[in-house]
């Protein structure tokens, strides 16, 4: 096989990764403040998708564009689904708020049968062939525009946890609950914000998502389950361990469908899944666990 | 548009004979046994939510179009009983017994090959016979089963016939891939076909090599590395088993990674499907497919046709239409020959099936002893401007090949 | 039989009486469907009793049940399909091997101190790694499916697990109520003791030397093995597998939600959840079959069972055997 090839692929995984990154963040933030893992998170992501399609065909705006749009809409969605139904299973055990949300998730799932219908349908921008040679390097241009966006995104994101006085009291809440408590934030609204963040995530996410493949009722599952293989990777809670277990998950996904049968893809990642559990529970980036 | 050979049409004025003398004969005294039994209740069992969703609604549009097209040929009525399997096993099972519960003397299903083997167990165990529309799975009709009857063909026959019909689009074209790279999707029809080519190529005598074998996984959302890996082959063509979703990321690859085989060579559903039509315009022309098909030139056909055009203006009829369509034609001339809702006096008339004014090509509907029909043929199929023509066998061509495949970055 | 029954209130027994009964006498009079449904729902009844001791005794979530009814299912399919090995014998096998696995990942989990949430990952992604590598395993039919030759239905042969529909409901309701008995017998032995001292305040039991790791690893390597019986009977009930369908996390958590809906960690809530949520499914696609719309069967379950969570959220079983007097000792409840 020519060399060129391996560079090729790379790239393009490494792009494609960004945007899983993205997406992972959404279920990190959940996770590192709120305490609960999202078992809906690509099924919210998949609404989100819906949301941009909508956007795309009726009043023509691109994909790209409608990040905010769509990011402001899901921020509403998780707002509301946290203060209403997820808080209160906060105290329950695991697996009781893993039903709770494998329940949303089925629900997610049939609204947008019934709404959508079963067949997959994409966004056809402009710009939707075009691609890019740099040399040897063929990059096309929607993937190359998707991993950009999925940077700046996730670039405001950490800005926003780091300099904004709410980002940093969100913070508080995920490191100390109690003291959270005793110096007065309003936790419960904070609580609620994180999942609107979280959500937010997902719906850029999806709008990106949406340039690269086309969406459809049960796109949700798989996304999910590629989430929780990145998030703990890179490290649950950690921000920047969800970008880099993206890109790793990305990157070694297309490199390993090179020289292994593609159809053994996802056995590499759960291997290395499995691998990390046991050699860093934590994750690349986590903290270690108390 | 080619001119259609003489000896077609010798076959299909025999045909057509043999199909009114049944007739004649079967009409006097059923007719009257029909009208005491009234209509015969038929279970459709089809995955209509789930992730084969897409697919199974689309079967059902079979299943609307053909109550108005039984009264023209003169066939009894069929009561559809609908069940949706939810594209789970399990769950097909229970609704085949809830089915037969509820009355139903025939059922009609499932898309799937695992759907369609828990069905075909209840329907044996009880005595309900079953005519499958759609799954390719060889082991189904290979189970010594008396009441499970398949109009469709079965994965190595898929094969068979595409080399077939490939080697005579070479042949008419005067040109052929010397290597092709194998691209099959890792699912229970894709590995069926992969098993089945390494049996079934050598007896063709093929003029190209299979370069390499890339299987992708279902759940794919991406099929970047996929393509690039088939490109880095440097085979003339591709040779793919895939399914709708996967076709359209494929062909949209080809185009970002900008390479243009000599031929795409379909041996699947996804590249004629509507929807991928649809989703990518011109970018959609050139692919052929080797699929199980309507002879467009059969009578019965051109009245589908015009059926579902007006029923379904925007949707062109495929595969899914026609075996759900046929499996359902089979029912009825079996009701009436048989003059009776008993499942068992059904079970007989099916196996005594002969229809020749059908849809699909080759002589017409027959059971074999397993409750295979083996004379199903299929076709070479090509899109042409959101159209498909049939290219292959010759008895079913109304076009000639369009060879080889038009540059994807010179198509404006 | 004393120990089985000591502290059970009159009036449960009696119930209990009566819904066996009714269980051994329902063929009799019920028809091929309801049959169908209730080998469903013992189905899971029984492996939700499996998976409950996992939780409720080991305090470990797994999200990869799955795995093991694959194990258990393939083994004793492979083994009657190339060796005609009957199911009865290849069944050790089946749970020598799905005992093994459970072992190797409790060991892990337990090793690496992987819990809550990361353990359940780590079972989803055993099982999921099984079900790829599965995909490519010829011998095991691959993708394209393994098939067991289906022939003579109309005579019961019960060694070779070959027969009508009515036998493999009695082989589930067996096993179900053998799950109840060895459930029951367990709690109220010395190990079940040691679980509960353990599941209550893991740091004291171990303070007091109940040694933690091998009662973990025994609830496992019972709730594992348990599971992969399970799968024999899959394998020989349903004659095809696809690893899609057996492997995948979906089906995992099909496995599951009787029991979180009837209540984890209790000793009826697997059953009580069986029979709630299959009967459940059945109705609601009667119910909505009229309106035509494809998807709201599932919109409808999805509500009933969020509303589960909100309402009921240490599940129904503890709600109804308070509600009819059922449940007078904390005994009763692992």
């Amino acid at each position: 096989m020519p060399a060129d090839i391996y560079l090729n692929v790379a790239v393009s995984g490494i792009l494609t990764g960004l945007i899983y990154g993205l997406s992972t963040l959404g279920l990190s933030v959940i996770f590192g403040v709120i305490r609960i893992v999202n078992f809906a998170h690509g099924e919210i992501m998949v609404v989100g998708m819906f949301v941009t399609l909508v956007l795309f065909r009726h009043l023509g705006i691109d994909p790209l564009l409608s990040i905010p749009i769509v990011a402001a809409a899901l921020f509403g969605f998780g707002f509301v689904l946290q203060d209403w139904v997820v808080r209160r299973v906060a105290h329950l055990a695991d697996h009781m708020q893993f039903l709770l949300m494998a329940a949303v998730a089925v629900i997610l799932i049939s609204v947008c049968l019934m709404l959508f219908g079963p067949d997959a349908q994409g966004a056809q921008v402009g710009y939707a062939y075009d691609s890019l040679s740099i040399g040897p390097l063929i990059v096309d241009k929607v993937r190359l525009y998707a991993g950009l966006a999925a940077l700046v995104v996730a670039a405001a994101l950490f800005a926003f946890f780091r300099y904004a006085a709410t980002g940093k009291a969100i913070r508080a809440c995920g490191d100390n609950y109690l003291g959270a408590q005793v110096v007065g934030l309003n936790v419960r609204r904070l609580f609620a914000l994180t999942f609107g963040i979280g959500t937010a995530c997902l719906g850029a996410a999806g709008a990106i998502l949406l340039l690269l493949i086309d969406v459809h009722p049960y796109l949700g599952p798989p996304l999910t389950l590629l989430a929780f293989i990145i998030v703990i990777v890179g490290g649950m809670g950690s921000l920047p361990g969800a970008m880099l277990g993206g890109v790793l998950i990305g990157a070694s996904e297309a490199i390993a469908g090179l020289l292994l049968q593609p159809s053994l893809k996802s056995a590499f990642s759960f291997g290395l899944l499995i691998l990390v559990l046991l050699v860093r529970p934590q994750g690349l980036l986590g903290k270690a666990t108390q | 548009m080619t001119c259609k050979p003489h000896t077609v049409i010798t076959r299909r004025t025999f045909s057509t004979g043999v199909t009114a003398a049944g007739l004649t004969a079967a009409a006097g005294p059923f007719n009257v046994l029909r009208a005491q039994g009234g209509a015969l209740k038929v279970g459709v069992l089809l995955p209509r939510s789930g992730v084969q969703a897409g697919i199974g609604q689309d079967c059902q549009r079979g299943v609307e179009i053909a109550p108005g097209i039984f009264k023209d040929l003169g066939l009894p009525n069929l009561q559809i009983m609908n069940g949706d399997t939810e594209s789970n096993p399990q769950i097909a099972r229970a609704q085949a017994e809830k089915l037969i519960n509820e009355g139903a003397q025939l059922l009609v299903g499932a898309f799937d090959s695992g759907q369609t083997t828990t069905i075909a167990q209840v329907a044996e165990q009880r005595g309900i016979p079953l005519v499958i529309n759609i799954a390719a799975a060889p082991p189904i009709t290979e189970q010594g089963y008396k009441f499970v009857f398949r109009n469709f063909p079965t994965a190595p026959m898929i094969l068979g016939d595409a080399f077939a019909n490939q080697k005579e689009i070479f042949a008419a074209t005067g040109s052929a891939p010397k290597s092709a790279a194998f691209l099959h999707v890792n699912d229970t029809f894709g590995t069926a076909m992969q098993k089945g080519i390494g049996a079934v190529m050598p007896r063709f005598n093929m003029p190209y090599k299979i370069a390499e074998t890339i299987a992708y996984d279902p759940r794919a959302r991406d099929l970047s590395v996929e393509i690039a890996k088939a490109k880095a082959t440097g085979a003339d063509a591709l040779l793919v088993v895939s399914r709708l979703n996967d076709a359209i990321l494929l062909t949209r690859e080809l185009v970002k990674q900008r390479w243009t085989p000599m031929a795409v060579l379909s041996m699947g559903p996804g590249w004629y499907e509507d929807q991928y039509l649809k989703t990518l315009g011109k970018l959609s022309d050139g692919p052929m497919s080797f699929v199980p098909w309507y002879d467009p030139n059969k009578k019965l056909s051109k009245q589908l046709e015009a059926v579902l055009a007006k029923a379904y203006p925007a949707i062109n009829l495929n595969t899914n239409h026609i075996f759900t369509f046929e499996a359902l034609l089979v029912a009825a001339d079996a009701y009436k020959r048989a003059g009776s809702t008993d499942p068992k006096a059904l079970a007989d008339a099916i196996r005594k099936t002969n229809i020749t004014d059908n849809v699909s090509i080759g002589p017409g509907i027959q059971f074999d002893a397993k409750g295979q029909n083996d004379k199903v043929k299929d076709a070479a199929i090509q899109n042409r401007d959101g159209k498909l023509v049939t290219l292959a066998p010759k008895a079913a061509a109304n076009a000639k090949p369009d060879w080889p495949l038009k540059p994807y970055d010179k198509r404006g | 039989m004393n120990r089985l029954i000591k502290g059970v209130r009159p009036r449960a027994l009696v119930l209990l009486a009566v819904f066996a009964a009714a269980l051994v006498i329902a063929p009799l009079f019920v028809s091929s469907y309801v049959l169908s449904v209730l080998i469903i729902v013992l189905y899971f009844a029984y492996v939700g009793q499996a998976w409950n001791l996992m939780i409720g005794f080991a305090g470990q979530l797994s999200l990869g049940h799955a795995l093991f009814v694959g194990i258990g299912a393939y083994t004793s399919a492979a083994l009657f399909i190339h060796f005609g090995i009957a199911p009865w014998i290849g069944m050790f096998a089946a749970v020598a091997l799905s005992v093994l696995t459970g072992c190797i990942i409790g060991y892990l989990g337990f090793r690496f101190s992987i819990r809550g949430v990361y353990f359940a990952l780590l079972t989803i992604a055993f099982a999921e790694f099984v079900l790829v590598i599965v995909d490519h395993i010829p011998w095991l039919g691959s993708t394209g499916g393994f098939f067991l030759p289906v022939a003579n239905r109309d005579r019961i042969d019960l060694f070779n697990l070959r027969g009508s529909q009515i036998m493999f409901y009695y082989v589930i309701l067996a096993l179900t109520a053998a799950a109840l008995v060895l459930c029951r017998l367990l709690l109220n032995s010395k190990l079940g003791l040691y679980w509960q001292a353990i599941r209550e305040d893991q740091e004291s039991a171990e303070a007091i030397g109940v040694h933690l790791f091998r009662y973990k690893m025994i609830a496992v390597a019972i709730s594992s093995g348990l599971t992969g019986i399970a799968g024999v009977w899959y394998a020989f009930y349903y004659n095809n597998l696809f690893p899609e369908t057996t492997f995948s996390t979906a089906k995992s958590i099909e496995l599951i939600l009787g029991t979180v809906v009837g209540g984890v960690g209790t000793l009826f809530g697997p059953i009580l959840g069986a029979f709630i949520l299959t009967p459940l499914g059945e109705v609601l696609t009667h119910l909505t079959e009229g309106m035509k719309i494809d998807g709201i069967k599932s919109f409808f379950w999805g509500v009933c069972v969020a509303a589960i969570v909100l309402f009921r959220p240490t599940g129904l079983w503890p709600w109804i055997s308070a509600l009819f007097g059922l449940d007078p000792r904390r005994g009763d409840k692992p």
